[in-house]
């Protein structure tokens, strides 16, 4: 074999190299394409205010019951919602509150994660303001009430009488 | 560079034993320990595939429990699809590329070796897991997070094997493309390479386009599991549907990586006893190519119940089905080939009919699956295993089989025994769709994958699946006699065993000398 054929054949395998190397940062880059397509696409998005129609019509003919749920998981806090449940008409605004409390003697930052019952819940569930939608920080002992404002779509299936939200805290690596 | 090896260098003795083994560079000797290799891993595949079976032979829970069914599983998976299929084709490659366009070997000798040497750890680790605290990985072979993510040691042992083999994998794919490329015979231009070296040179572009980005996934899971990252981990702000969108960008392509080079033994074989050229040898080229392009935009057809808005499932659902397209020119082309050529019927056609035959099914199945509202219903049954084990036993594997009856003549420099070879496929044809064909019905009512127990209705069928499968397995050890046999005292093969084979190799003497080609032959 020539050398010349060598010397190709390096250059070859030096630009095959290379480009593997540029696969795998794109496997790494796959991550924030997902986040980026998902937020413009409106899928998965756990961390923006709902926008909706203003003369949306309250539905007075129906009647919803919605459980109020609040967890902890791997936080030393206690996190509790000041009302267990309320009852709304589709449609109707609503304010509610939650508590969380840092039972520690440090500072601890959390986010909370929200999860529905039923889960097609989430399709008609209009959230304006929520504390999940940034993560929250809490200095030792400190207390802090958070309100959710929301309406529901007065589109939810019919058979829909009560349904439940329940939110998690998890905690956040510090300096995320 | 150290990778580069001087292909004269090497004309002097080289050591003997195990030594000549351990540091050979000679792309024959390399093809053949990736061949032995794999086999050896089909046989603790096929070792694991019968435990399951034998579990699922009744229902109820008799001989393993379900934890160690689902490592069961899991490692069948792995090994059969890293350790087995993928690897006896770069073993095909090894021995076969260089003899087709007539050049003296890879062209990287020395990383063609180490390439090669990586397997054996990967395998030793993948097999021991099952003997480590809290046993092998058991979340299934595409190990979706939560399940992988928690797992103890065995699913790092298994991630650190899926380095190992990717390693491998990337550094045997640029070989094969260095080789193609530049070291054809003055005269072979690339529409005049055969078909096998065709496909092969797309599966080796596939690899490292996509091994990579599998790298770079098992990476995210291994920091997610130890280092505090967050990729997939929803409790830290991950998403483990973002792992499953990874994981199939690499996973979908990975099965065509699979059948590529299949299509490109049949596409070798069929010519052959059919004594006529291809059908099509061009549309063959570009149905290869288009195949391995819209292979990188259907990933998602594995995920149509991970939850994905309509368009997206549209999409993934038009253009899964649009693959079916080029692969139908291609099984026209076989067919066409066929038609009115004077054939015959030897061990290796047999196979390859087979294999259109087979594959074929797998093909409407897949096609089946791509439709949305039905997948929703068949998603991880039983249907989706038959599907897949169509395209994977009876296309790769099959393929394989015809690949080693074809050429072994020219390896060994003799015969294998007809008569048994052609035991070996009708007992593996039948067999194989005693164990398959049925898990369709099973899959269609309703059976889940990856379960050790089901309920009684579906017991009648799981019982012949696994007498099928006992079948297929004991059918593989005739296979290993065939082959023992034909290379201890099977009848001395002549130059050319096949009366139309027309690639490059059958001019050289059989068994093919070690050094061949070493003066490049001219092509017309
Ligand atoms: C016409 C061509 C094909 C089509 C349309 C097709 C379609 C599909 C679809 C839609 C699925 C997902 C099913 C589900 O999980 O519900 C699937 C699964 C699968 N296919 Fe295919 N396929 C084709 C060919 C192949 C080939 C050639 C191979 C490999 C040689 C293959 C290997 C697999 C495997 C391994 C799975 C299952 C992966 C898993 O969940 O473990 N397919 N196929
Ligand atoms: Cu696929």
């Amino acid at each position: 074999m020539t050398q010349s054929v060598t010397k190709i054949n390096v250059a070859m395998l030096k630009k095959l190299l290379v480009f593997s190397m540029i696969m795998f940062g794109f496997g790494y880059a796959l991550v924030p394409m997902y986040e980026k397509f998902c937020e413009v696409t409106g899928i998965n998005n756990l961390l923006q205010p709902d926008v909706v129609d203003k003369n949306i019509k309250v539905d007075m003919t129906r009647l919803i019951t919605i459980g109020l749920d609040a967890n902890v998981r791997g936080l030393p806090w206690q996190f509790k919602s000041l009302q267990s449940n309320v009852k709304i008409h589709p449609g109707e605004s609503i304010e509610v509150m939650y508590e969380i409390k840092n039972d520690s003697d440090r500072e601890v930052s959390g986010q909370a994660i929200p999860s529905y019952s039923p889960r097609f819940l989430e399709k008609y569930l209009k959230k304006f303001e929520c504390f999940c939608f940034t993560k929250q920080v809490l200095k030792p002992g400190e207390v802090r009430r958070m309100p959710v404002k929301f309406i529901i779509d007065p589109q939810i299936p019919v058979d829909v009488s009560a349904v439940t939200i329940s939110y998690t805290f998890f905690a956040l690596e510090p300096g995320k | 560079m150290a990778v580069v090896q001087d292909v004269h260098g090497h004309h002097d003795h080289h050591p003997s034993g195990i030594m000549r083994w351990v540091t050979t560079t000679n792309h024959k000797d390399i093809g053949t320990m990736y061949l032995w290799f794999s086999f050896a891993m089909f046989l603790v595949g096929g070792f694991l595939a019968m435990g399951i079976r034998a579990e699922l032979f009744m229902p109820g829970i008799q001989i393993l429990e379900p934890e160690l069914f689902n490592s069961f599983t899991t490692l069948h998976g792995l090994i059969m699809v890293f350790g087995a299929i993928m690897p006896a084709f770069v073993g095909l490659a090894n021995w076969q590329v260089p003899m087709m366009i007539g050049a003296p070997d890879m062209a990287f000798a020395r990383m063609n070796n180490w390439s090669f040497w990586l397997l054996p750890v990967a395998g030793a680790l993948l097999i021991s897991s099952f003997f480590v605290p809290g046993g092998a990985a058991a979340g299934g072979w595409t190990f979706y997070p939560p399940l992988s993510a928690q797992g103890g040691l065995g699913v790092d042992m298994m991630i650190f094997a899926i380095h190992i083999l990717g390693a491998s994998s990337i550094m045997g794919a640029i070989n094969i493309i260095t080789t193609i490329l530049n070291m054809r015979a003055p005269g072979m231009t690339l529409m005049k390479m055969p078909m096998f070296v065709w496909t092969w040179l797309i599966t080796a572009y596939l690899l490292v386009l996509v091994m990579p980005v599998l790298a770079g996934t098992v990476t995210m899971l291994l920091t997610d599991r130890h280092f505090g990252t967050s990729f997939f981990n929803a409790a830290g702000g991950g998403d483990p549907v973002l792992f499953q969108h990874v994981f199939w960008f690499f996973g979908h392509p990975e099965v065509y990586i699979m059948i590529l080079p299949a299509f490109g033994v049949v596409s070798e074989i069929i010519p052959t006893f059919s004594r006529k050229p291809l059908f099509g040898y061009s549309s063959m080229v570009y149905a290869t190519a288009s195949i391995a392009i819209l292979s990188c935009v259907v990933w998602a057809h594995h995920m149509f119940t991970a939850g994905m808005p309509a368009v997206g499932q549209l999409f993934f659902m038009y253009a899964t089905m649009l693959i079916a397209v080029p692969t139908g020119v291609k099984v026209f082309n076989w067919t066409a080939t066929m038609w009115r050529g004077s054939m015959t019927f030897e061990t290796p056609m047999l196979f390859s009919i087979g294999f259109v035959f087979l594959f074929v099914i797998g093909g409407f199945s897949g096609v089946v699956c791509a439709i949305v509202p039905i997948d929703i219903q068949v998603q991880d049954t039983y249907y989706v295993i038959a599907h897949f084990h169509y395209v994977l036993v009876s296309g790769a594997l099959f393929a394989i089989f015809a690949a080693v009856y074809y050429w072994l003549p020219k390896w060994a420099g003799r015969m294998y025994d007809e008569k048994l070879g052609k035991m070996h496929f009708w007992l593996s044809m039948i067999f194989f769709n005693v164990a398959f064909f049925v898990q369709h019905f099973l899959g269609l009512a309703g059976m889940p994958r990856r379960i050790p127990d089901y309920s009684l209705q579906f017991a009648d069928f799981n019982m012949i699946s696994s007498i099928g499968a006992f079948g297929f397995g004991l059918t593989q050890l005739l296979f290993l006699y065939i082959v023992i046999k034909c290379i201890r005292s099977g009848e001395k093969a002549t130059d050319k065993p096949w009366e139309g084979g027309s690639t490059l190799e059958w001019t050289l003497p059989s068994p093919a000398p070690y050094h061949s080609f070493e003066t490049p032959p001219v092509i017309k």
